[in-house]
């Protein structure tokens, strides 16, 4: 973290909340959420399903069901046009506006299942140039020259060919790599993956990872990850937000996340995952299931759940901690007057085995 | 092995093969030529990417598919070839299996006691209702549900107690061996350490065997005392998970552990993972021989390949 200088505010969610009306209710998906993304960084947004990760992004791109209630907040969006600032706030826009103006041209998004994503019934090629014709009013041929070279940007072998193949011609790992093109094709600022490797096998997995991050910092793209997996967490993010029942619980750095987590839901998740080096008897295993959105929370929505909850959890919902400039924690345990409470031996012994290994491999074990 | 022949392996599974025909022309050789044994009271576990066929023989195993060639052994017992209506009894009462999606694998329209209890039906193991009730209960609260919960329906339960149900379906036959396909890859982080606990505690209390299949390696280490490697229907490297995981000499295997992004930002950021292509190496499973490195770890190779990979 050379240089504390002012970085550039891509994308500022500001205490947005969303709701969804059901026949059984009103279900509150989000419940306040905020963060910042800084040109070219990745931020992370982890957390259970049903946590409202993905209600989250889908805010940001203007995908709207149509039970959907945006009740409160901003997502102030920056970019350049002809050599000007514009500050936009996305939640102001239609529909309509959103893909015309925003989607994909500024903020392009590469969803779970890559054969969902992509149109059975249309060529690659078709799929891949209409977007480059729309935004950047290239001519067929140009779009279709540019399509060929993406695709051998993003691996793929046969570029000539696999722009006349159909989707189901590709393997999964092929079909995401076709995505990715689609994403990056019209030069966006923000990059959504909402689980982008999911479907995918590990092997490939650890490869579309690679790729996104190399086409990140070609093109200094900043990336939103939604993800539930902590070691992909690990391998791309700078910053984590730690989700639970619509809200932000804890976020920081990643390395404040792994190595100096404060909120036991934190804890929990950490603990749940084995690592490579897990030997204890037992893992850690989070009690109990998330809550129910549709009734009303009182206080902090975890508490039940929460082996050091305190009397005040079930009462008030905890206000927000600043622990540095960059790590933020909702807990009641970060009060002054809150007892002391210890993070878990298992997860104290994991970041000493971590910061051990990273020693040893010669990773720079500073800040 | 000859000091280990004394005591009889629970699993036994000799040369199996498992072909599907598409047609005349087609065949998939989904398994091929696949041995392995499993001790009782420990976990097999089995990985590899899709399409490697690491279902396919949990599914032959338990005869959900009727293997090409083979032999299949279960505590001493021959259970492949034609299935008799004794050696299906004896199939069906000793060796169970957990689906990877609960939701899909519980019948929507059977209350969960009917669902838990079918085995039991199946195989008359009861006198009279309330024996039926009391053992269906039992093994409810073993995994963590209670009695009100055995009239409902399946999607009245989350996820996780969906699998929990799984669970006590095949636990209430008192099986001695467990084949877990993808047990838990459906569910939440949370949850998985809640299923995989309940798993170990039964496999403790008592003595059961499992065979682990999932892709998630991190898990398989954690909760396995045996790792298979499978590529493309071959086995390509097995041996106790110390020596896979510490000491892996196939590159296939060596890739796959270079996949798994770990969860630790200072080692993870910038590490590239190993590619590997079979084709590219010119690896050809079915010249390769067994190797014992140890009495436990096997690599698939050439006499070549296993110089050239252990260089």
């Amino acid at each position: 973290m050379e240089g504390l200088k002012e970085k550039e505010v891509v994308l500022d969610v500001k205490d947005v909340s969303v709701s969804f009306k059901t026949n059984v209710g009103t279900l509150n998906a989000i419940r306040g959420v905020n963060f910042t993304l800084h040109r070219g960084e990745t931020v992370a947004i982890v957390g259970e399903s049903g946590s409202g990760k993905s209600v989250t992004v889908k805010a940001v791109m203007g995908i709207k069901s149509a039970n959907e209630k945006i009740n409160t907040g901003e997502i102030l969006y920056t970019y350049e046009e002809n050599g000007e600032k514009r500050t936009v706030d996305l939640l102001k826009f239609s529909r309509k506006e959103m893909v015309e103006k925003y989607n994909g041209k500024h903020i392009a998004m590469v969803f779970q299942d890559p054969m969902t994503a992509l149109n059975p019934l249309l060529t690659i090629g078709y799929q891949l140039t209409e977007g480059m014709m729309k935004h950047l009013h290239l001519e067929k041929k140009e779009a279709w020259a540019r399509g060929e070279e993406l695709l051998a940007e993003v691996g793929i072998p046969n570029p000539k060919l696999t722009m006349k193949n159909y989707p189901h011609q590709l393997s999964g790992g092929m079909r995401q790599r076709v995505v990715i093109a689609i994403a990056i094709s019209c030069d966006p600022d923000v990059l959504i993956c909402d689980e982008p490797t999911t479907a995918l096998d590990v092997t490939i997995q650890a490869k579309i990872l690679e790729l996104i991050q190399d086409m990140q910092k070609k093109r200094n793209i900043s990336v939103i990850y939604i993800t539930h997996d902590l070691g992909v967490v690990a391998k791309v993010a700078d910053y984590v937000a730690v989700m639970y029942a619509g809200k932000i619980v804890e976020r920081g750095t990643a390395y404040e996340l792994y190595f100096q987590p404060r909120h036991p839901y934190t804890w929990g998740l950490l603990l749940a995952m084995p690592d490579l080096n897990t030997t204890e008897d037992r893992l850690y295993a989070i009690p109990g299931t998330p809550p129910n959105l549709l009734k009303k929370i009182i206080g902090d929505a975890f508490a039940p759940r929460n082996a050091f909850a305190l009397n005040i959890d079930f009462e008030e919902e905890p206000p927000v901690y600043k622990l540095s400039e960059t790590h933020e924690v909702s807990s009641w345990l970060e009060h002054p007057d809150a007892p002391k409470v210890e993070m878990p031996e298992a997860l104290v012994r994991r970041i000493a085995r971590m910061t051990g290994t990273a020693k040893q491999k010669g990773g720079l074990a500073n800040e | 092995m000859s000091e280990r022949s004394s005591k009889i392996p629970l699993l036994e599974v000799r040369g199996l093969k498992q072909y599907f025909e598409i047609d005349r022309t087609h065949t998939v050789k989904a398994v091929d030529d696949v041995s392995f044994t499993v001790e009782k009271g420990t976990t097999f576990g089995l990985v590899g990417e899709s399409g490697s066929g690491k279902s396919t023989i949990g599914r032959s195993v338990i005869r959900l598919y009727n293997p090409t060639a083979g032999e299949i052994y279960l505590g001493g017992r021959e259970i492949s070839g034609k299935l008799t209506a004794e050696k299906k009894h004896y199939l069906t009462t000793k060796m169970q299996m957990i689906f990877q999606d609960p939701m899909a694998s519980l019948n929507p329209r059977k209350k969960v006691i009917d669902i838990v209890a079918e085995g039991l039906d199946a195989n008359h193991l009861y006198k009279d209702k309330k024996e039926r009730e009391e053992k269906v209960y039992a093994i409810l609260e073993r995994v963590g549900l209670n009695h009100e919960q055995a009239n409902r329906y399946p999607h009245m339960f989350s996820g996780g107690q969906r699998q929990r149900i799984g669970i006590a379906r095949a636990m209430i036959m008192e099986p001695e061996i467990i084949i877990a396909d993808e047990c838990i890859s459906a569910l939440d982080v949370s949850i998985q350490a809640q299923v995989v606990n309940i798993m170990k505690e039964l496999q403790e209390e008592r003595g059961l065997t499992y065979v682990f299949i999932a892709h998630d390696l991190a898990m398989v280490k954690y909760i396995s005392d045996y790792i298979g490697v499978i590529h493309l229907g071959h086995f390509v490297e097995m041996g106790r998970k110390e020596e896979i995981f510490d000491h892996p000499v196939h590159p296939y295997t060596k890739s796959l552990l270079s996949a798994i992004p770990e969860p630790n930002p200072l080692t993870e950021p910038g590490r590239k993972s190993v590619t590997y292509d079979k084709n590219a190496e010119g690896v050809d499973y079915t010249k390769g021989k067994k190797n014992y490195l140890t009495e436990t770890h096997m690599v698939l190779a050439t006499e070549e390949e296993l110089a050239q990979w252990n260089a």
